[in-house]
């Protein structure tokens, strides 16, 4: 329990009614939705609503040599908001107003708690959209998503998170208030601070406000299913499309064990006898342009003997979306435990990808389903546990080793889009080299030398 | 008997362990949207559930106890639940727990043991209706009643009044049909019976129009879904099993319902309650599959008569919580809305986010219900309609007072209602037509 005379100060800054201490509160914000995590309950947690009171508690917390996890949704999947070393949760979730929509500089500026799916619908009237889109965009907060530098199913035309962020405040360790970039399409003064803080995960500073790059909507899109007899026509496909410099918006995957199971759950007329299903689409500003690059994936297709199933109205695209929607919904009710990867590689890898994540299923016997973003390189192999299961989640620790190194080998990374919070920290070395792992320390000390921001997250606590 | 999770809060582990945390209940919560702290909304819920299984948390804690019941058991989470999570059985298991730990709250325990005894509630709602005056002001019109005294509370509040005569005692407990196409027990619940006696006799008019003879047994009882909710399970049985017995003698071949929380009382929780219960749980089955809102029964079980008489309204159209997210009705209402000539139907944006009723959660949680019913009357004005539509009595006296502290002058109204009237209407004018001819 926090000094009563801290939770006052604390209450003198935001008002008592956005202060939690109670037991019942703190349990809820002492896990995030990564699974097989340790879970840990802060000493208090508090609900600011203006950039001054953040300066305020950081100063407090400076002062008091306290920790501060900065939390959006708690919807990530890195264990990035755990408040392991116990301290303040610094929940944004009412500092949520959209301050600004500017459809001459096509910009919006945030609040860190606004959440992406209202920017979405706040700039929708302009005929705007704010193109990154993670499975979370109903909850997950701009934040958040900037702090992960969140991908999502459009990443492999229009890019993610970091693409579409143009100027920030931040509130630093120090106490001090940073206002970077602005509206301007281009910005060189000093260094790229966009790139230092998107996707720091809440480890270098508090991001308190942000401004936006939206985009006219793609007018014209065509989408299809094609379905594969073996796994390698399907990874040659997405080789092959990109070849023909054809890039679509979204190029996803789902293997075997993805199709059968959603088609189980949701009925979407997936061909269960497919080894893997490729769902493409291509868009673009003219009804010509997307008519022949559809041609081009279609000469692919049959190139690798896929079989293909054009959407012919809106609803029969709705219905290819919502089959590979469901694919995480379906996976996860099989088993009470869900562990959900995000290893990436070079998109011409991709076939081996999927095979290692096979093999690696058959050798520890695990169920693992895989889909993904195929065209980013990016795979979600998903491990179908019982967390109560102890013999059982041994196995799927080793699994999860293996398929990292598998994805290192094979050129690609550790995280795609999911980040490494303290779940992959582990893993940070064999991908870094110590050097890099040196330098991180070195930037991280640089902002936050206390380690008082987000502690015990992507860079180890000193000693 | 086997014991159900309602009865041993332990057999709750494996509907637990299917949360994974995702947080997609938070999108769709309306007590998290007011109230913005995780607490409020299923996971956090879950994960408290969790900590007192663990023995992390003492389930008689009063800040526990307070979060179990911040909850509207709408079941708008479940939904949006990816894992399938059934957030209901979990809660309503907890408070079970809690009413077994602790014993009921003492008001709590007259109510419901009134509940259970018809006669006796029958005898106090009366005696209610005839002193409501003491109490309530009663508003110009249709409005309703205003508290003479605030009570502490921080709200306006309005209140519909009881009825004189409840329903019931102006209703035979058999109406034949000339050319009868079927019979259908109408169980009427307690809001039409008490509150809004009209309503029902609507149901019954629309009834009689297409040619089904109506049983309304005077001694069926309140369907319990209150007693389940507050996790007083062994009254809540008492009054499924009565339930069960009365419609079981009327011969029906349906039970009709115009009330989602009745309704998903015949659908789903009586045989949550008697699962385990070797007679009754088997007639609980059997009458969820053959209960019926009265708009699935007028357009999918027998063919209705299409509506000639014209209304001319501009309305929009609430889904209740439970009509369509347990009973899976909402197509139903609109295909008879629009079936009216006249009517015309301007959706909302999100019609089927709670009113913030939630039964008595709108009265333990008056500020956050009341926020949830602003949102909901912004989304009402927006629409430029003037009449709301809906489908359950808890979400009439819901909205009704939000339009009422929103200055928004009309009432919401059931379905049912505009059907009658426009049969009426077509009947009406058939008699005009043959007086003219004489």
């Amino acid at each position: 329990m926090l000094d009563t005379a801290i939770i006052k100060q604390l209450e003198d800054i935001v008002g008592s009614g956005n202060v939690l201490t109670k037991k019942a509160d703190l349990v809820t914000y002492s896990y995030d939705a990564t699974a097989d995590m340790p879970s840990q309950l802060p000493d208090v947690v508090v609900m600011p609503a203006t950039t001054a009171a953040v300066q305020k508690i950081v100063l407090l917390a400076k002062e008091k040599s306290l920790a501060i996890y900065p939390r959006g949704a708690g919807t990530n999947l890195s264990g990035g908001t755990i408040p392991l070393k116990k301290g303040i949760v610094l929940s944004f979730q009412k500092m949520d107003k959209i301050l600004e929509v500017d459809p001459e500089n096509l910009t919006a500026t945030v609040q860190a708690g606004v959440v992406i799916q209202a920017l979405s619908d706040a700039v929708a009237p302009y005929g705007l959209i704010y193109p990154p889109d993670p499975g979370t965009v109903t909850t997950a907060t701009m934040g958040g998503s900037v702090a992960e530098c969140a991908g999502g199913l459009r990443g492999l035309k229009y890019g993610v998170t970091k693409h579409y962020i143009m100027g920030m405040e931040v509130v630093l360790a120090s106490g001090e208030i940073f206002r970077f970039g602005g509206k301007t399409v281009k910005n060189v003064t000093a260094y790229d601070f966009a790139s230092l803080f998107v996707g720091s995960e809440g480890t270098l500073g508090i991001i308190t406000e942000i401004i936006a790059k939206l985009i006219p909507p793609p007018k014209f899109r065509k989408a299809m299913l094609a379905s594969f007899k073996r796994l390698e026509d399907a990874g040659n496909t997405v080789t092959g499309i990109i070849k023909a410099y054809v890039i679509p918006a979204t190029l996803e995957i789902m293997d075997k064990m993805t199709i059968q199971t959603v088609e189980n759950y949701a009925k979407v007329g997936l061909p269960t006898d497919a080894e893997a299903v490729l769902l493409i689409e291509v868009d673009g500003g003219a009804q010509q342009l997307v008519d022949s690059e559809a041609e081009a994936v279609l000469k692919v297709i049959k190139e690798n003997n896929g079989e293909v199933k054009i959407a012919q109205s809106d609803a029969e695209r709705d219905q290819l979306w919502a089959a590979r929607r469901a694919a995480l919904p379906a996976l996860a009710q099989l088993s009470p435990t869900t562990v959900l990867e995000d290893a990436t590689v070079p998109r011409n890898r991709i076939t081996e990808m999927l095979v290692a994540v096979q093999k690696i299923a058959a050798k520890y016997q695990l169920k693992i389903g895989t889909f993904g973003h195929a065209g980013d390189g990016n795979l979600h192999p998903t491990i179908l546990a019982d967390a109560r299961n102890k013999e059982e989640m041994e196995r799927v620790h080793q699994a999860v080793d293996e398929i990292f190194a598998a994805a290192l080998k094979l050129g690609g990374t550790l995280s795609g889009e999911h980040g490494i919070g303290m779940a992959k920290m582990k893993y940070l070395k064999s991908e870094l080299g110590e050097s890099g792992l040196n330098l991180m320390r070195r930037v991280k000390e640089a902002l936050d030398p206390d380690y008082m921001l987000n502690p015990a997250k992507m860079v180890p606590v000193k000693g | 008997m086997k014991t159900t999770p309602y009865d041993k809060l332990e057999e709750v582990q494996d509907a637990l362990a299917k949360c994974m945390k995702c947080g997609n209940c938070m999108a769709v919560c309306p007590v998290y949207l007011t109230e913005k702290e995780e607490g409020a909304y299923a996971r956090g819920k879950l994960s408290i559930a969790e900590a007192i299984l663990k023995g992390d948390l003492d389930l008689k804690d009063e800040d526990v106890q307070e979060k179990l019941f911040n909850c509207l058991v709408c079941t708008s989470c479940m939904q949006n639940c990816p894992c399938g999570v059934d957030v209901c059985k979990i809660m309503l298991s907890l408070r079970a727990a809690l009413a077994r730990e602790t014993g009921l709250h003492p008001i709590k325990k007259v109510i419901f043991g009134a509940l259970k005894n018809q006669p006796f509630f029958d005898k106090a709602m009366k005696a209610g209706a005839a002193l409501q005056w003491m109490g309530l002001r009663k508003l110009q019109g249709n409005a309703g009643y205003e508290p003479r005294f605030t009570m502490g509370l921080s709200i306006k509040r309005i209140f519909p009044g009881l009825a004189a005569t409840p329903f019931r005692d102006q209703a035979p407990e058999l109406i034949k049909a000339k050319n009868r196409k079927t019979k259908v027990s109408f169980f009427t619940g307690c809001a039409f019976n008490y509150i809004f006696p009209d309503v029902a006799q609507d149901v019954v008019e629309v009834l009689r129009e297409n040619d089904v003879e109506i049983a309304i047994p005077k001694e069926q009882q309140c369907c319990g879904i209150a007693v389940f909710a507050h996790g007083d399970i062994e009254s809540a049985r008492v009054l499924a099993r009565k339930n069960i017995d009365v419609m079981e003698k009327t011969g029906a071949d349906y039970i009709v319902t115009a009330c989602g929380s009745c309704g998903e009382s015949w659908q789903h929780g009586f045989k949550e309650l008697l699962s385990e219960d070797p007679l009754y749980g088997p007639k609980a089955e059997y009458w969820k599959s053959r209960t019926y809102d009265i708009s699935t029964f007028l357009t999918k079980v027998i063919d209705y008569k299409k509506p000639t008489g014209r209304v001319e309204a501009t309305v929009t159209y609430h889904d209740p919580c439970h009509l369509k997210k347990v009973m899976k009705v909402f197509t139903e209402p609109r295909s008879i809305l629009n079936a009216i000539p006249g009517v015309t139907l301007k959706e909302m944006a999100k019609p089927d986010a709670c009113c913030g009723s939630g039964g008595s959660y709108t009265i333990t949680h008056l500020e956050t219900s009341m926020a949830i019913t602003g949102r909901k009357m912004d989304d009402i004005r927006k629409t430029g309609a003037d009449g709301v539509i809906t489908g359950c009595p808890g979400c009439m006296m819901q909205l009704s007072e939000g339009l009422a502290n929103s200055g928004q002058d009309h009432v919401a109204t059931h379905y049912i209602s505009l059907l009658a009237r426009s049969y009426r209407e077509a009947r009406k004018s058939k008699t005009e037509e043959i007086k003219h001819a004489a």
